[in-house]
């Protein structure tokens, strides 16, 4: 088990570390800082003080050796714009994200995994084609369109729901829904082809051949062998959580983590776009450590095999 | 005829379909207490099917038209409730594949408490004693300490024997086994039938036993049902099916069996195939692989009837005693047609 985790973990930042020098390279590629900072207008020497002055006058490699070095000193460097520690920067942003993100993780488990099931229990049902139908609507429907159309519909038309900003909880409610329609969507297709896999299952037959009720079956039988897959896009998801939504956060003017990452990305300020990607690498390799070790707990054959 | 009352279960004209197909086309199959009536035929006959259909074990876009009466009392046509009474707690069933029929994610001890739990109201350490009991009874060695391991951590004979074990928990008057032994090794086959036979003795519950193997049947079985594509052919008792087989498929079906006694002998295979259910040949079922089949065979269909000595079969042109077998003409024939 120990073992298990140690090369799980020792994967994971291999992970991190590709991530980290990946957006470390391209962001540097991508444009000067300098540039997009000071203006177009700006005499040289302003320009090359400002190079000078955050070390972007050294060779790419230096610069990346000072970066990884301040990094395992637990320094995530400075923000060129506000000149704030970026770590600092980008935690204060991680609240306004997780009172979205929260609410619509809800939102997908508590209506997607049921849909999934009950359409699975009532397959070529009139529900089970308005689960199916209902589910690739809303993960095809791109959620700028479906934030827009939610805009119009409640914001415009009706009224009754404002179209942006972060007032009060209510502005959280066409954000929260916009977000969890995809993943609603998402969660009842695969909880219904896990679902429908574990119904044709030789040992669904016997629980049944055994005398148990029906809804026993689907509880103690089925549930927890259907968990598999579906704990797997929820760790995904959960892995998600701090990453926001950058599309939905610019929609509806929401002070989040998505919204700082278009900011600092086209402002190139580069620890600020360092930091959140390290910090949305690290919650996505967190939870899959997770769902590994849930695999564990839920199958017991997978346990035995991650011994050896 | 008083015969009917002391039955079990009596099926009557069962019938399924699949989207339409017609699989199975009216069984009539009393058990009678304690009995033991083997189920034999090829794949797909509809062996399984008949008792998966007698107990609401089809999916859903399975219709099943009949009777299935239990003690008398009809369960066909009723609601949900009426079959999970009567499974597990009178009528159990094992399956062919033991390791899959174990659900992978819950301890065997578990799975086999839940039957008592349900059957017997046995709770606690009450229902796990049971549960060793009935472990010990089939012969899983050091029960206790392996009560909390997992399905795979068992062989496939052993799950076989787990899954007996599961059935016996409910006290069951009637075991169908549907084709136990196929999925094991030979030797451990062997050991699963002792255990079954031993069992029967024990306990007096009637058996099902389903599956091709005719040497298996003939040692659980008093009584033996033919089947091909979907009904009974021939019916009789063990000891008059083995001397003299009169359907000729039976009689196809003792001459594809290796003897170990005797002179070596060439197989004789029945030829074809089992025909699909959706298009069955007209007259017999059977008539386009039958050695015996004459003009009558193609055009009307032999019912059931029963003969004088109480044997049933459907056959125009029953094979007599010890008559040779000329499959080979047979199929020169019909290469010719």
């Amino acid at each position: 088990m120990i073992r298990f985790i140690a090369v799980r973990l020792l994967r994971a930042m291999i992970t991190i570390f590709a991530v980290v020098t990946f957006a470390f390279v391209v962001l540097r590629m991508s444009g000067d800082p300098a540039q997009v900072m000071l203006g177009p207008d700006v005499p040289q020497e302003a320009v090359d003080a400002f190079r000078r002055s955050w070390g972007l006058d050294q060779p790419l490699w230096i610069q990346y050796l000072a970066y990884i070095k301040s990094i395992f000193s637990g320094d995530f460097g400075v923000s060129m714009r506000d000149k704030a520690s970026a770590l600092d920067l980008v935690l204060q942003r991680v609240p306004a994200t997780l009172q979205l993100t929260l609410p619509a993780l809800l939102l997908k488990l508590v209506f997607g995994i049921p849909a999934g099931v009950y359409a699975a229990l009532h397959r070529q049902s009139f529900a089970d084609r308005g689960v199916i139908l209902l589910a690739v609507l809303g993960f095809t429907i791109p959620s700028f369109v479906m934030g827009l159309l939610l805009v119009l519909i409640f914001a415009v038309i009706l009224g009754v729901l404002p179209s942006g900003g972060q007032d009060t909880w209510v502005h959280g409610i066409l954000p929260t829904i916009t977000m969890s329609i995809g993943g609603i969507g998402i969660l009842a297709r695969f909880s219904r082809s896990a679902m429908i896999e574990v119904m044709g299952q030789p040992y669904i037959r016997t629980a049944s051949a055994k005398g148990l009720k029906w809804r026993d079956v689907v509880w103690n039988h089925a549930l927890p062998n259907a968990a598999v897959p579906i704990v797997t896009i929820v760790g995904f998801m959960v892995g998600s959580l701090i990453a926001g939504a950058v599309v939905v956060e610019s929609i509806f003017s929401w002070p989040g983590i998505g919204r700082l990452l278009i900011v600092s990305v086209s402002n190139r300020d580069l620890a600020v776009v360092q930091c959140i990607l390290l910090i949305i690498a690290a919650a996505m390799v967190v939870s899959n450590l997770v769902v590994d070790l849930l695999y564990g707990w839920l199958d017991p054959r997978l346990r035995s095999n991650a011994a050896h | 005829m008083d015969r009917a009352s002391s039955n079990l279960v009596e099926l009557r004209d069962l019938k399924v379909a699949f989207d339409g197909v017609q699989v199975l086309h009216g069984i009539d199959l009393n058990v009678g207490r304690g009995e033991a009536v083997g189920l034999v035929g090829e794949s797909g006959c509809g062996k399984s099917v008949t008792w998966l259909a007698a107990l609401g074990l089809l999916p859903g876009k399975a219709s099943v038209t009949g009777s299935v009466r239990l003690d008398g009392q009809e369960l066909a046509g009723g609601p949900r409730e009426a079959f999970e009474q009567v499974r597990g707690g009178r009528i159990a069933m094992i399956f062919q594949d033991p390791s899959s029929s174990l659900n992978p994610v819950l301890r065997i001890g578990r799975q086999i408490v839940e039957a008592l739990s349900l059957h017997r109201g046995l709770r606690g350490d009450p229902a796990k004693r049971e549960a060793l009991r009935l472990l010990d009874m089939v012969g899983i060695p050091d029960a206790r300490r392996r009560f909390d391991l997992y399905p795979h951590e068992f062989s496939g004979g052993q799950c076989q024997r787990l899954m007996i074990a599961m059935a016996l928990a409910g006290e069951p008057d009637l075991l169908i086994a549907d084709e136990p032994t196929t999925a094991l090794d030979a030797t451990i086959q062997a050991q699963i039938l002792d255990l079954l036979i031993q069992l029967r003795a024990e306990t007096g519950m009637a058996t099902v036993f389903i599956s091709h193997d005719l040497g298996a049947v003939s040692q659980v079985c008093e009584r033996v049902c033919v089947m091909y594509a979907g009904r009974i052919v021939e019916e009789g008792s063990v000891a008059e099916l083995f001397s003299e087989p009169r359907h000729p498929y039976t009689r196809g079906l003792f001459d594809a069996i290796p003897r170990i006694d005797g002179p070596r002998q060439r197989l004789i295979p029945i030829p074809g195939t089992v025909p699909n259910p959706k298009h069955l040949p007209e007259g017999c079922s059977f008539q386009p692989r039958c050695f015996r089949a004459v003009e009558a065979c193609r055009s009307e269909r032999p019912v059931l009837d029963t003969s004088a000595d109480g044997r049933q079969l459907a056959c125009f042109r029953p094979v007599q005693a010890n008559e040779p077998v000329e499959p080979r003409a047979r199929v020169t024939e019909d290469m010719l047609l």
